[in-house]
């Protein structure tokens, strides 16, 4: 089975898509790393290779969960399947 | 068959003080930078000689002189060098760095330029260095065990795959390499920044978290005073940015996967610095690769594991960096820079603990004598970290 994007750990807010031309609309599989299970989501954009997909519906201002850990804050409120980046994600330090 | 590492052994060049090295280089360092041009005449005209010209060195003062003066001894005392010409315009400072590459027993010898000029400079110490580069030709390397090799890791142009696929499998080797007794080191202090509580609880004593959180929150200090942003763009980077780490936070996580799971935090360094027992170390550092992997090489680190996302191509002129990465996409368009592809482990083709041996069984050829992608392709970045501006 194909793994289209990778997750650190379950409950994790989000995935890594690991491989190219991911286009809006398609149903991607991914791979729990920690629990060794697949899940899967339908992505609602474009996202590039690397990039992160929501796994979960977030609201604005909610602490976005990766490798089990708080990585940031949420600027806007977030779908499952959205592209997360840094156009609506931001540091909670400096 | 996992790699057995038990009675492991690689083939290295042991020097006088005990310490061994996997390549034999004559440097000739220059002290400052208008050394540079004298240090670049003699690398000219004694064949396997190298220059390390850097833009540093004047009118320096305090802990920025220490530091400097700590990574130029280190760098000549580094057991991958097997002898030094140092060139600098003065000869007290000059001399100050020979004494102190001199403490391993290795052949070093100074030469200013002051009341010389270049030429004469250039050409005594071009005498001296054809001595070196027979002396150096005529060791050979010897069986040296495991535990003898010291070996660095800091990642560079990280991605999201870093810190699922190419970090992990330096921590897996990591892992692998502490019960042996080998020498590690880990750094880059504000690529810790949302980590750092993670970091602190593999301390292995409550001293050594201390000193840890000393080092962590010194350089916080320096950010803050100096930070016009949220240093969001620069850290992360650009590059980190368009491989698609959000926040520093983000990039902190996976930068720590480096230390792997199991091996404790042993101890910890100031920049240059040089470990005193086997174990993992944190030495405390900018994250900007070529400073990072210098301060290593002058910390006496003889093999640096490089895990990179999107492509960063750093090399060393003494130590030699191991690239690896995950991203297929790198691993297919900057080929010729990756010398461990472990992109199979994001298409589960192979499990963390194979690609964890098949850095292993690099580290081993590169022990050996093979070179890295980076020392082909001519990669010598020699960049010295600075603290703060001259007198």
């Amino acid at each position: 089975m194909t793994i289209h994007f990778v997750v650190h750990e379950d409950g994790d807010s989000v995935g890594t898509v690991v491989v190219e031309n991911v286009k809006a609309g398609a149903t991607l599989t991914g791979w729990i790393m920690e629990q060794d299970k697949t899940v899967s989501v339908k992505v609602l954009n474009d996202i590039p290779i690397g990039h992160k997909v929501a796994l979960k519906d977030l609201k604005n201002g909610d602490t976005v969960i990766k490798y089990g850990v708080d990585i940031g804050r949420t600027i806007a409120p977030i779908k499952q399947g959205e592209y997360l980046h840094v156009h609506n994600v931001k540091t909670k330090r400096w | 068959m996992p790699m057995d590492l038990k009675n492991a052994s690689f083939w290295g060049y042991r020097r006088d003080n005990g310490r061994v090295g996997v390549r034999n280089h004559v440097i000739v360092l220059p002290v400052d930078d208008i050394s540079n041009a004298a240090a670049e005449g003699v690398a000219r005209n004694v064949m396997g000689t190298m220059a390390l010209p850097h833009p540093y060195g004047r009118l320096q003062f305090g802990a920025d002189l220490d530091l400097h003066f700590r990574t130029l001894i280190g760098t000549g005392a580094n057991p991958n060098v097997a002898a030094v010409v140092v060139i600098g315009i003065e000869p007290a400072w000059t001399q100050k760095i020979v004494d102190g590459i001199a403490q391993t027993g290795k052949p070093v010898a100074g030469f200013s330029i002051e009341h010389n000029g270049d030429t004469a400079t250039v050409m005594a110490a071009s005498r001296k260095a054809k001595e070196f580069v027979h002396y150096a030709t005529g060791l050979h390397r010897s069986e040296a065990p495991l535990k003898d090799l010291w070996v660095s890791t800091k990642c560079g142009e990280s991605d999201t795959t870093s810190g699922c696929g190419a970090n992990p499998t330096v921590g897996n080797a990591f892992d692998k390499l502490h019960p042996h007794g080998v020498t590690l080191c880990f750094g880059e202090t504000t690529e810790i920044t949302g980590g750092e509580h993670l970091v602190a609880e593999r301390c292995k004593t409550p001293e050594i978290r201390e000193r840890f959180m000393f080092m962590f929150n010194r350089y916080q200090e320096i950010i803050n005073r100096h930070k016009t942003s949220d240093l969001s763009d620069s850290q992360p980077t650009k590059g980190n940015i368009a491989g698609g780490l959000t926040t520093i936070e983000e990039k902190a996580l996976g930068n720590i996967q480096k230390i792997g799971r199991k091996c404790t935090v042993d101890g910890v360094i100031d920049k240059a610095e040089m470990p005193t027992h086997p174990g993992l170390w944190f030495m405390d550092s900018s994250s900007a690769a070529a400073e990072m992997v210098t301060l290593c090489a002058a910390s006496g680190f003889v093999v640096h594991f490089f895990p990179t996302g999107q492509g960063n191509v750093i090399g060393n002129p003494i130590l030699p960096v191991i690239k690896l990465g995950a991203n297929p996409k790198t691993v297919r368009t900057m080929a010729e820079h990756i010398d461990v592809d472990v992109s199979g482990l994001l298409r589960r083709e192979l499990t963390m603990d194979q690609a964890g041996d098949k850095l292993l069984e690099c580290m081993f050829a590169t022990a050996n004598g093979r070179w890295t992608a980076a020392e082909v392709l001519g990669h010598r970045e020699f960049v010295l970290t600075r603290l703060y501006e001259s007198a």
